[in-house]
């Protein structure tokens, strides 16, 4: 009886949520059921991080991640996707252990800033993600990049915006 | 990822090549309007304009409402609809990733607690 009321209320209780909070700003939340020790760990340790960042969803391969956590230190993974490959690179500015990560994403213009905090609460973590945009023009591109119409229609929004002030 | 930008674009382009559905987005992009108040504007019969309005429409530049027997014309909300697209990957993928993450995490108090039970021995 116990037993199905705890699985009836796990996933709830690790329900990801992910908000757009500003016109810069997404922020994605996690409870993670360890303690904040322990995840911050998969978050710093290269053969831990490779296990997770790249879900096989993505459709990605990673074919190497190289991660130097501590400030000034730098990250660079890179994959393969559908025969091309892709480099992903920053800079950690600030590392706390257990509790705070801060890294650059420096691999286009208009790259958010990552931050993470990571809150012990009873055995388990709350994982907070921020990615802070330079600005909302930078964020709505990366909206449509997923897509690679962002720029597209960027062009279009702006045609638009030129039309009506003309008149 | 080319291939299936260009019928898009094309609706697009397309849509923006009349002078007078160009006419019409700068219309709403000042307020909303009825198909008969931009077809009075623009001095053409409903039938004309409701087709300018439906390309536009089908380009995602427009969407319309029927609200009675009126119907509301608005400049479109693709935006919108991109950003909730854009939101619910962005879900996906932490989703997954955090799921990934749960194993991990796992495997690694399990490790603890063994090497503890080790430790005691």
């Amino acid at each position: 009886m116990n037993a199905r009321k705890e699985s009836e209320l796990a996933p709830t209780m690790n329900r990801t949520k992910v908000e757009r909070t500003s016109e810069r700003e997404v922020v994605v939340t996690r409870t993670v059921n360890g303690p904040a020790r322990i995840v911050f760990e998969a978050f710093t340790k290269s053969e831990l991080f490779k296990r997770w960042w790249v879900p096989k969803s993505l459709g990605l391969t990673l074919l190497s991640c190289e991660l130097d956590v501590r400030v000034g230190g730098t990250y660079r993974l890179v994959f393969s996707h559908s025969g091309s490959e892709m480099a992903f690179f920053g800079t950690y500015k600030e590392v706390t252990p257990h509790s705070r990560l801060v890294w650059t994403n420096d691999e286009g213009d208009g790259g958010a800033v990552t931050t993470v905090t990571f809150e012990d609460k009873a055995g388990k973590t709350l994982v907070v993600l921020r990615d802070l945009y330079p600005s909302k023009e930078a964020l709505d591109a990366g909206i449509g990049s997923t897509d690679g119409m962002g720029e597209t229609f960027d062009q279009l929004d702006e045609l638009i915006a030129a039309l009506g002030a003309g008149s | 990822m080319v291939q299936y930008m260009q019928p898009r674009l094309d609706a697009s382009f397309a849509a923006l090549s009349d002078a007078t559905r160009r006419g019409v987005l700068e219309q709403l992009g000042r307020s909303d309007a009825s198909i008969t108040d931009l077809a009075e504007r623009f001095r053409m019969t409903l039938t004309g304009m409701k087709k300018h309005v439906g390309i536009l429409e089908r380009a995602g530049l427009v969407t319309t409402e029927k609200v009675g027997r009126v119907r509301t014309c608005k400049l479109g909300t693709r935006r919108f609809e991109e950003e909730a697209e854009w939101l619910e990957r962005y879900h996906q993928v932490w989703d997954s990733r955090f799921d990934e993450l749960d194993k991990v995490v796992e495997e690694l108090k399990w490790k603890e607690r063994t090497d503890e039970r080790k430790k005691r021995k």
